[in-house]
């Protein structure tokens, strides 16, 4: 498993859904417009929760995954992450995923992605 | 136990060795494999390593993580014999391992053709040498002929289209996939061949592969003959236990084990494809070939192997393992589309569509057997698909216990 810390920044700011149609247990993906990589958010018991929606052991939606507490399985390989620091509890999954911050502004759910500072 | 010898270095040895470190076990560990790498990811060998999308790296299994479980690796040797009494292996470079528990990974080899030996152009696929060797005759060209049309066979088509290579599937029996998904079924996901314009050729077994040095086409007992630049036979496979030869296991179809993978030796456990473990569900023993078996049954196999021959079925199986993997569980992916399946269906069952239809390749299907479901087919519908695999664990766990 990697440990390292990549440093980031709050990048664009992505407009998931309204917090009515995101219920505790649900998840909704968020294809960001630039073509970067897809979020998931998360409503956890209550808790919202972002992170990469692509699984980083092969190419599956973390939004289709099976929400159990804090923890999203993989619906291919059962890899699981958990949401609160996106680390993988174990194989297959050996890379973590990002996680990003979720506000509520006005009734809208709103992700703050986070990207990698640029080293000087 | 000082000292434990893991054969088998794929995804059910390195779980092994994984889980004696897992349980306390601070002892030593010897993983034996025969092939030069270190354990890698089997399941993308068919898919996107064939074209390139994934590479040798992005497949190891092994992560920095694993440099702590202080395992003595004896890669690119194989594992000759296994003399029981005096417990201690033979290994390939005239060496031995001698070890208080072993646990046997050997896992399957791909099943080839009769006649085939020798002919260049003629491809199995199981390892990572295979693959380098089936993607070199994909970047030569066609006409690629796949034998069976099985999840290994349909992949690679489905990978040899996108890499724009003409190919055309043979398959001996009259459907493909029947067996492990029923006629009607089997059907469906062949369907996913004709909607891409590859031919299926159903019912008519092969006769003979022609040409000399290299393969040159195929013959089928109809008559018919395909050209054939290249060749890919994917008719099963066979375990890996002719070195137990002799070693008084049971190798009736695999090693032998009860439900919590214990063979008839003490201090000998079998995991992966290469174990026929008896599952109550069947009352019978049954080898699969299933990535999640690999992964999952190692956990169980270790907690018995470590628990010593003396416990009683049943005492040590408390924590038996993940119970949602004991559910058989597969997936393939073919032209874009993704396809899973979990449980056990038997001949008979009936088949539900429960969403979706199989005409649109988007569709989940339940079996059902006096009422209650048995097993899940999903094309492209993951969610859901998880939602039924859940109900089924559960109703496995009950069953199991």
């Amino acid at each position: 498993m990697e440990h390292s810390e990549t440093l980031t920044r709050e990048g664009t700011v992505l407009v998931a859904c309204r917090i009515e149609d995101l219920p505790p247990g649900e998840s909704v993906r968020i294809d960001a417009a630039d073509g970067t990589q897809a979020v998931a958010v998360f409503n956890a018991d209550g808790e919202l929760y972002a992170i990469d929606d692509t699984c980083t052991h092969q190419d599956a939606s973390l939004a289709d995954g099976w929400l159990e507490g804090c923890t999203v399985e993989c619906p291919l390989h059962a890899a699981c992450f958990d949401l609160r620091t996106g680390m993988p509890n174990g194989p297959p999954a050996k890379r973590p995923v990002r996680t990003h911050r979720v506000t509520v502004e006005d009734g809208f759910v709103r992700v703050h992605v986070a990207v990698p500072v640029q080293a000087f | 136990m000082r000292s434990v010898a893991v054969v088998g270095a794929s995804l059910a040895g390195l779980t092994a060795a994984r889980a004696l470190r897992a349980q306390g076990y601070d002892g030593g560990i010897t993983l034996i494999g025969d092939e030069r790498q270190a354990p890698y990811d089997r399941p993308p060998l068919s898919k996107d390593f064939l074209l390139s999308r994934t590479s040798a790296e992005d497949l190891a299994l092994t992560t920095e993580d694993d440099q702590s479980l202080g395992i003595d690796w004896r890669l690119a040797t194989a594992a000759t014999a296994l003399d029981t009494a005096g417990r201690r292996i033979t290994l390939s470079d005239g060496g031995e391992v001698r070890a208080d528990g072993v646990v046997i990974a050997t896992g399957a080899r791909a099943r080839t053709l009769p006649g085939a030996g020798g002919m260049s152009g003629v491809h199995t696929l199981r390892t990572l040498d295979d693959a380098l060797a089936l993607r070199e005759s994909l970047c030569a060209g066609g006409p690629l002929v796949i034998v069976g049309a099985g999840f290994i066979g349909s992949e690679v088509a489905s990978a040899a289209l996108a890499a724009g290579v003409g190919v055309t599937v043979v398959e001996a029996l009259p459907v493909p996939l029947a067996g492990p998904l029923g006629a009607e079924m089997g059907a469906a996901c062949a369907g996913l061949h004709a909607d891409h314009g590859i031919p299926v050729l159903c019912g008519s077994p092969v006769r003979e592969l022609l040409g000399g040095a290299r393969v040159e086409g195929v013959r089928l007992e109809d008559g018919t003959v395909l050209p054939a630049a290249a060749v890919l036979v994917g008719m099963g496979s066979v375990p890996n236990t002719e070195w137990l030869a002799g070693s008084g296991l049971d190798l009736r179809g695999g090693v032998r084990t009860d439900s919590r993978g214990a063979t008839g030796l003490p201090h000998v456990v079998a995991v992966g494809d290469c174990a026929a473990s008896y599952r109550p569900d069947a009352a019978r023993h049954v080898r699969t070939e299933h990535w999640t078996d690999a992964l999952r049954q190692p956990e169980t196999a270790v907690r018995t192997l470590l628990a010593g021959p003396d416990t009683a079925p049943g005492t040590a199986s408390a924590g038996g393992g993940s119970v949602r993997g004991l559910l058989p569980y597969f997936w393939s992916e073919q032209y874009g589309v993704r396809i899973q399946f979990a449980g056990a269906r038997r001949d008979g069952d009936s088949v539900r569509i429960d969403s979706g239809d199989p005409e649109d390749r988007c569709f989940l299907a339940v079996y059902e057997r006096d009422g209650r479901p048995t097993a899940v087919l999903g094309m492209d519908q993951p969610k859901q698909f998880t939602w039924w695999r859940r109900q089924l664990a559960a109703q496995w766990a009950a069953v199991a216990t």
